[in-house]
């Protein structure tokens, strides 16, 4: 892959006047960011075609420094209000740009119903494993033993894989990096924006400030280890056993498959309506 | 266009089946909602109509994702609505605040049952007359539009989309189980005579760079609408009038909130509607809004007919609210009656307006049932007399 400048992509999507951003030195929500911004380039896309839209939370501000139509709404909601933009205006295409709380926790119900009825979005998720935004609390993602201001001894709960939901619920396109695995990133986010229905790349993606900074991993380097101990591709994950795969964590692409999108489906429904009342042959 | 309902003559239908067609005559075409008594019925006929017309209507999974499907719909250019009852519309109070925050017109219907709680799904009341004004939080303001019958419920559902589109900010239809499931004649006009309202839409780029800017000093911004070019940033966040978060400025957070309540507030007498009856020379006033002034009206002809002078003001809009309308009434009248069904809400509001120029009774009903005329006349011949 051919990488342009970092600055020509800069220069091309975001809001000058929104700059600086307000994310943390080692924050991995602007790699992400640029990584879905090098796909959509790359794609050759306009940037009057696509809406971003997001939720609350560090990740959810991404909206704000993208030169796009952005909707930046409330806790959990985004793939709701996303429901509305493209049902819609189906020729929009629409990216939410999600937290692991955002998504799994608030938004928990909406994110697996918007699965299910294969809404045509690209999630774009910055699992960090902890709310940032309000200051390290632990997330639905956050792993059993990790600390968070609200489990100070370390979480007692069960987490969720968020990847593993989305394949269940039923989501057309799944994949799974780290914010490190930057070509993989790139071409799952282009595979993912092409992709009709619903479509995920869920990155792990580091916080050192708010959750780093609890579990001894102060520094963005010190969490870049730390995945590579916890993270196992899925082609290997295939041959070992469940023994070996607790506290691990499966990178790659879990999912890609073609069911029909809500809007497809809504337009055949209507052509249904128009043929039973004898509007239409 | 083909209509899935008889247009340009009358019919007999319930209050729920007439904000449905109104609203698909009033442009509607996106529609998300979650079922509840005694809204469902709305939903159940956009189910049938919207497909036929070209519309989505969509049954979401819960409340809070129906009031935000129908934002972001309008975000993208669709009139759009959602219908529910107390319980629903609790759970639609966080966007509601957002749609008031984003200027983002749209119809939250409510068809009131009785609470706290689930209540009684399927008896009236009028116990959300607070919710719908203040029920959001921060300072804010919206319309709140309330018909007392099923020809009201239409003409009100109409005006609705068309005082959100005119102000860029949520409407509110608050009506009740009584109006949502009544069955009566309903005067269903040609589409070509329904005077419409669509949003101000940007007339060039620069105007696109303010979407929250009052630069037509009406303090109405025009809404760039995503997807045509004009790449708008929307946020819930104190914003600037380009749309910029600027969360810790009280200065621009008082100009916003400012001009979102002002732009409401200063058109005042634009939105507010009433009826009166009797109200010129009488001595003793009846405020009422709802199914509740259709007793109230046979009540103060009941009341004239025992020598008493009584008069009706019907609100058709509790919200915004004429509190000098009301001081004048006081200052005119020995006492004002307020028949609610509630334990007071609208109550409140009156008693603020009469300032002290003339005493205010509640005259609360709870329990699911409407007042009877009887019951108002009892009550205020017992007052009138205990003075
Ligand atoms: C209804 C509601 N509840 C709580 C909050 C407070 N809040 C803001 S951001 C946030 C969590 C953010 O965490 P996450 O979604 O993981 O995103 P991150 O900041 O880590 O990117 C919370 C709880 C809110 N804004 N709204
Ligand atoms: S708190 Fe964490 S997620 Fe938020 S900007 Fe800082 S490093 Fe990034």
């Amino acid at each position: 892959m051919y990488l342009k400048l970092s600055y020509e992509i800069r220069d091309k999507y975001l809001r000058k006047d929104m700059l600086p951003t307000i994310f943390c030195p080692g924050c991995g929500i602007g790699s992400v960011l640029q990584y879905t911004l090098r796909a959509i380039d790359e794609l050759g896309w306009s940037k009057d075609e696509v809406v971003w839209v997001s939720g609350i939370g560090c990740s959810s501000r991404v909206p704000g420094f993208v030169d796009f139509d952005g909707l930046h709404t409330t806790h959990g909601r985004a793939l709701a209000f996303a429901t509305g933009i493209k049902m819609a205006n189906p020729d929009l295409k629409v990216i939410a740009f999600m937290g692991d709380g955002d998504t799994a926790a608030i938004g928990g119900n909406h994110f697996i119903h918007a699965i299910r009825r294969n809404l045509d979005v690209t999630v774009i998720l910055i699992n960090n494993f902890t709310y940032g935004m309000t200051g390290g609390q632990v997330a639905p993602t956050t792993l059993k033993g990790l600390r968070g201001t609200t489990a100070p001894y370390g979480s007692f709960e069960n987490p969720f894989d968020i990847a593993e939901l989305a394949v269940a619920a039923g989501a057309n396109y799944v994949a799974r990096w780290t914010v490190f695995n930057y070509i993989q990133g790139i071409n799952s986010i282009k595979k993912a924006l092409q992709k009709k229905g619903f479509s995920l790349v869920e990155f792990l993606s580091p916080c050192p400030i708010s959750f780093g900074r609890r579990n001894r991993m102060k520094t963005a380097p010190e969490l870049i280890k730390w995945y590579n101990k916890i993270t196992v591709p899925i082609s290997k994950a295939k041959n070992m056993s469940p023994e070996e795969l607790e506290g691990k964590i499966i990178i790659g692409e879990f999912v890609d498959r073609d069911r029909p999108s809500l809007d497809e489906e809504y337009e055949a429904y209507k052509k249904r309506a128009k043929k039973i009342m004898g509007w239409e042959e | 266009m083909k209509y899935p309902f008889p247009v340009g003559k009358s019919d007999f239908i319930q209050g729920d089946e007439a904000i449905a067609r109104a609203a698909i005559l009033a442009g509607c075409r996106f529609y998300a909602g979650y079922p509840i008594t005694p809204a469902s019925e709305i939903f159940e006929a956009m189910a049938l109509y919207m497909p036929l017309v070209d519309g989505v209507s969509i049954q979401m999974e819960d409340e809070l994702a129906s009031i935000a499907a129908i934002i972001g719909a309008s975000w993208v250019g669709a009139k759009a609505m959602t219908a529910t009852s107390g319980p629903g519309f609790s759970l639609m109070m966080e966007n509601l605040g957002y749609a008031i925050m984003t200027e983002t017109p749209i119809v939250v219907v409510d068809v009131q049952r009785s609470g706290p709680s689930t209540g009684q799904p399927t008896l009236a009341a009028q116990g959300d007359v607070m919710q719908a004004i203040w029920g959001t939080h921060g300072d804010h303001s919206l319309i709140v539009l309330t018909p007392a019958t099923v020809q009201e419920a239409f003409d009100m559902t109409i005006r609705a989309f068309n005082l959100a589109e005119k102000y860029r900010t949520p409407a509110i239809l608050l009506t009740d189980a009584e109006v949502g499931h009544m069955r009566e004649k309903v005067d269903i006009p040609n589409p070509e005579d329904i005077e419409l309202v669509y949003r101000k839409l940007p007339s060039n780029e620069e105007e696109a760079k303010y979407p929250f800017g009052d630069i037509h000093g009406d303090l109405i911004p025009p809404m760039p609408i995503f997807g045509k070019g004009y790449r708008t940033y929307v946020t819930g966040l104190t914003h600037d009038e380009k749309g910029r978060p600027k969360t810790v400025d009280a200065e621009i957070h008082r100009k916003l909130i400012e001009r979102i309540v002002n732009k409401i507030e200063k058109n005042k007498k634009d939105i507010i509607d009433y009826e009166t009856f009797d109200l010129d020379d009488a001595e003793v006033a009846i405020i009422s809004y709802g199914i509740v002034a259709r007793s109230a009206i046979r009540a103060v002809k009941m009341l004239r007919s025992e020598g008493i002078k009584a008069g009706l003001l019907k609100l058709n809009v509790v919200w915004p609210f004429d509190f000098e309308m009301i001081e004048k009434i006081a200052e005119q009248v020995n006492a004002i009656y307020v028949p609610e069904m509630n334990l007071g809400q609208v109550y409140h509001l009156v008693k603020e307006g009469a300032n002290g120029k003339a005493r205010v009774e509640l005259i609360p009903k709870i329990g699911g049932e409407v007042h009877t005329p009887q019951e108002i006349v009892k009550a205020v011949k017992r007052c009138e007399k205990c003075i």
